[in-house]
């Protein structure tokens, strides 16, 4: 049965920590960092990336558009 | 078939299925965290991209919070006073009737002083599309009331709440604008969740298209948020204005041109 893996990739510098990504996203895949970024916001990351599907609802709703994904079936 | 375990093997570029779009600037927008305009931006930006537009398009920035917006599309744009972005547009569109022209403003700016702007290039059904952004308040001169604050609703002049007895009653814009005879199509969205993004960004792709026939005004709320003004964090801001606004100011078309057929008005379920 064919499966997908996803994979985000988060602009850290431009993250702006606000959390909307994460209780979009429907795996539980990302999570705030504990460090900051240069702005001093705790920003988001791929904390589980095994659980990651690729549905991109974390980029559709990131306000600052610093999410990427990529997605592939194995 | 390799078993595919590490992220390396996924990050790939034929494996890519969102970025951003280059038709967004690399500058770092100056919106707050998780505030509703960077996300309307970036879906106006994908549309541009998608529909070939980037160098058609004319935009027209409001004062307000997106005053800085030419900073952040690609796309050649003029600013306007205060609330006259549509008599702006007006002029752009009239001139170059060949360009796609829009107008992007908050409430304070559409809703308040620029009233009059807005019903008559509406009424006149001038070929621009207004997008609209209601965050129920002025979001940058530090959270005052607006005609759009809704009953109940707190804010830096209305501290306890709107009193509809003493401050009057809220400004429903987009149900007035599609009563006038000059706008083609008319719709409330929001960018507060996944499915929200999605049927906004549909809506926006029609609105577009819409304009390039050149048959009036197209008009698109997008009901959004204030997490500084409002004083919540975004999480709780998208949360309050699900149960608070979204009731007073139902999502869907409002008014969709006499060959479309008419789309739900109730939001749907996510
Ligand atoms: C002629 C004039 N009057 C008043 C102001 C002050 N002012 C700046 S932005 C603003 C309201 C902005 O609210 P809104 O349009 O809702 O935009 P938001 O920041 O909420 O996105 C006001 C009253 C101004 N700049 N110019
Ligand atoms: S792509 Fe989907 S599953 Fe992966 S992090 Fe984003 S929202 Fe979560
Ligand atoms: S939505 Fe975007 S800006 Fe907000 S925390 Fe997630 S990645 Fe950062
Ligand atoms: S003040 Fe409100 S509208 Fe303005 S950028 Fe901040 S959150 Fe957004
Ligand atoms: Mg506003």
């Amino acid at each position: 049965m064919a499966k997908v893996r996803g994979s985000i990739v988060v602009d850290i510098e431009k993250c702006k920590g606000c959390e909307v990504c994460m209780v979009s996203c429907p795996t539980g895949t990302i999570a705030m960092a504990g460090e900051v970024n240069s702005k001093g916001y705790n920003y988001a990351w791929p904390a589980n990336p095994d659980l990651c599907i690729g549905c991109a609802n974390c980029a559709m709703v990131c306000p600052d558009g610093v999410i990427t994904v990529y997605k592939t079936k194995i | 078939m390799a078993e595919i375990t590490g992220i390396k093997e996924i990050i790939r570029p034929e494996n890519l299925v969102y970025k951003r779009t280059k038709v967004m600037t690399d500058n770092i927008l100056s919106y707050c965290p998780g505030c509703g305009h960077g996300t309307v931006h970036r879906i106006l930006a994908e549309i541009i991209d998608e529909e070939g537009l980037q160098s058609e398009t004319i935009g027209v920035s409001p004062v307000g919070c997106a005053v800085l917006m030419y900073n952040f599309l690609d796309i050649d744009c003029q600013e306007a006073a205060h609330g006259r972005a549509p008599a702006v547009a007006t002029g752009i569109k009239r001139l170059l009737p060949d360009k796609f022209v829009f107008t992007y403003q908050g409430d304070g700016d559409l809703a308040a002083i620029g009233t009059a702007e807005t019903i008559h290039a509406c009424n006149r059904g001038e070929n621009i599309l207004m997008i609209f952004i209601n965050n129920g308040i002025y979001g940058m001169t530090g959270g005052q009331m607006a005609p759009t604050t809704i009953p109940g609703m707190r804010s830096s002049t209305s501290p306890y709440g709107r009193d509809v007895k003493i401050m009057g009653n809220p400004l429903k814009m987009t149900d007035i604008v599609a009563t006038l005879p000059g706008t083609y199509y008319v719709t409330r969205q929001s960018v507060h969740t996944p499915a929200n993004v999605r049927r906004t960004k549909k809506a926006m792709r029609k609105a577009v298209q819409y304009q390039k026939l050149n048959r009036g005004a197209c008009f698109i709320e997008i009901v959004s948020n204030c997490p500084s003004g409002w004083k919540m964090t975004p999480v709780e801001s998208n949360k309050w204005m699900e149960e608070n606004m979204i009731p007073f100011y139902p999502l869907g078309d409002l008014k969709t041109p006499p060959e479309e057929p008419a789309s739900n008005l109730k939001p749907e379920a996510k």
